[in-house]
């Protein structure tokens, strides 16, 4: 709050205090620090909590391993490596699994689009009408910290887990360039998350209800994204549908990539696609904003 | 108080009252009632897609456990009346209890000339969630269809197996409410217990499979964990074991695990009773 006022001081400085503040990048940078570092404050209040609730989030992982450890027995392959469905052998089915919790880590936002819609819907939006606070810009860095926050806790169950699985990784680590574009696609699969989710709840200022709508974008993106199985496995005719959709990078992309199931001469271009989806999202979400402040009506205080 | 004034509700009375209030408030609504049964019915289609993936691969969950696609998909659908008559009925209630203790509305539940438990059960109804069953009446009936007319050994099951079907579905559903119930009665204890919802969903969702997945390596002490110490197992594979009937003839143990299953039906209604009737004793009114 502080820190806004003064920077609402030093926009406006000439003609209501007098003190000239200019906005400069280093104050700008500290107004980032303090949002993240509220943030991150927020995040760590119910560290035990959250603790276990991450490892609670990996119980899933146990009945998927049985569900097709059984699938994979039944194909009469209980060496558990030879046969391979959609490209994926037993401990590769498992690794994807554990890997796409990585890429969901990173790429799931938790109530952003409900929050940004309920903002809309009770006037809170009003405040970064006001304030020299951009409503995006606040949300990406409160969403960047509450994601470092929740690294940092999550990082001792989530090494835990993968070491307890290390036997799955038959492969073993991927060469450089392949865990370069790894990081890299889990960078923007954070962005695409983040912005995607933004643009999605920016549809409150055209309809006030949209948590049915949300539930229904949720599940196709959950479907799509690869979380409940490789997109490979899908039917060829919808897999091609299924790659041109956006949705891929949010957990088979970076999963797939981390396996080596992406040819190398199809990385760059896929790498490149995404960003292409990232810079689509970023300019759809902004131009929703501006389109939707201006039908806006806020009443009362 | 003039005497003894003993008050007994007609538990049935006040059931179809909640239940009447309910759909009047849903049918208020009506346009956000029929999202909520399309973004389930969406759910589920979902997941037959995700299973019918599965089966473009093999032929069976599990080698020689005769869950094949008809099979399972019978399977799938008792899981799917099971979750969908908990969900109407208990779920929403269950999120309620723990609100009603952090605001201290509990007071008036517990003032009430009723059974708390029963007023906290069974308080609103989520009608939208049936949509779910009728999804999986569609499933049943589809993969009844299949297992009737297959070419080698079609199967009708015979009308005692539909009775004790629903016999056990109704185990199933109790089971899983103790399972609510106690995890309900915990947010007297912690306070506020937000994560209930995913516990539950983490819990049950060792349920929905066919329990013979987990009979393999350290899968064994799972198996008998979540057969016998909380009993969530038993929920759907044995009325859809029953019904489905995917080993020809019978295994040995199937007809001990049904006697176990009521044996369970009835520890855990027990036991989920006698640990709510213990968390409102420890309930300290949160308001005024």
């Amino acid at each position: 709050m502080q820190l806004a006022s003064d920077q609402s001081a030093s926009k406006h400085g000439d003609f209501t205090s007098g003190i000239h503040l200019p906005n400069t990048l280093p104050r700008r940078l500290m107004t980032w620090w303090m949002v993240m570092r509220i943030a991150l404050e927020e995040r760590l209040a119910y560290r035990g909590d959250f603790a276990l609730g991450t490892l609670m989030r990996f119980l899933p992982i146990i009945t998927q391993i049985f569900l097709w450890g059984a699938v994979f027995s039944s194909l009469g392959d209980d060496s558990s490596t030879g046969k391979k469905l959609g490209g994926y052998n037993f401990p590769d089915m498992v690794a994807y699994f554990l890997l796409t919790m990585i890429a969901r880590a990173f790429s799931s936002m938790p109530g952003l689009a409900g929050g940004i819609a309920s903002q809309i819907r009770q006037g809170e939006i009003k405040r970064y009408l006001i304030q020299p606070v951009d409503l995006v810009g606040f949300l990406l860095l409160s969403r960047v910290a509450h994601k470092l926050a929740y690294y940092f806790v999550a990082a001792v169950p989530f090494a835990f887990v993968f070491f307890l699985c290390r036997g799955y990784f038959a492969d073993g680590f991927p060469s450089a360039h392949l865990f370069i574009a790894f990081v890299g696609s889990l960078v923007m699969g954070f962005l695409l998350g983040f912005f995607l989710e933004a643009t999605i709840g920016m549809i409150g200022f055209w309809f006030l209800e949209v948590s049915s709508l949300l539930f229904i974008f949720m599940l196709f993106s959950f479907f799509l994204s690869g979380h409940m199985f490789p997109l490979t496995l899908l039917p060829e005719g919808v897999l091609t549908i299924v790659n041109f959709l956006p949705f891929k990078y949010l957990a088979y992309f970076p999963a797939a990539i981390f396996l080596g199931k992406i040819p190398d001469d199809e990385l760059p271009t896929e790498l490149a696609i995404e960003a292409g989806w990232v810079a689509f999202f970023i300019i759809a979400c902004r131009v929703m904003y501006s389109r939707g402040v201006k039908r806006y009506s806020g009443y009362g205080g | 108080m003039a005497g003894r004034l003993t008050i007994h509700p007609n538990y049935w009375k006040v059931f179809l009252t909640f239940a009447s209030n309910s759909l009047i408030r849903d049918m208020t609504f009506r346009a956000n009632f029929i999202f909520q049964c399309i973004s389930s019915v969406s759910w589920t289609a979902m997941n037959v897609g995700f299973y019918l993936i599965i089966f473009q691969f093999t032929n069976s969950i599990g080698e020689g456990t005769g869950w094949q696609r008809d099979e399972f998909f019978l399977f799938l659908a008792t899981t799917w009346f099971i979750n969908s008559i908990v969900q109407a009925f208990f779920m929403s209630n269950a999120e309620e209890f723990s609100e009603l203790i952090r605001t201290g509305g509990l007071d008036f539940a517990l003032l009430k000339p009723i059974d708390t438990q029963f007023l906290i059960s069974f308080r609103r109804i989520e009608w939208s969630a049936l949509s779910n069953f009728v999804a999986g009446l569609f499933i049943a009936g589809y993969s009844l269809y299949g297992l009737a007319t297959r070419e080698t050994d079609p199967y009708v099951p015979s009308i005692a197996m539909f009775v004790l079907y629903v016999f056990f579905v109704m185990c199933g559903v109790a089971i899983m409410y103790s399972v609510m119930i106690c995890l309900a009665a915990t947010s007297v204890w912690l306070g506020r217990n937000q994560t209930l919802y995913d516990f539950w969903f983490y819990i049950t969702n060792f349920s929905r499979y066919p329990m013979e997945i987990y009979n393999r390596g350290w899968g064994t002490a799972l198996l008998g964990l979540f057969t016998f110490v909380m009993p969530v197992l038993v929920v759907v594979n044995v009325p859809a074991r029953v019904l489905a009937m995917p080993l020809h003839p019978r295994a040995w143990w199937e007809v001990p695990l049904m006697l176990w299953a009521i044996v369970a039906t009835i520890a855990s209604l027990a036991f989920s009773r006698w640990l709510f009737r213990k968390s409102l004793l420890s309930y300290r009114s949160a308001s005024s």
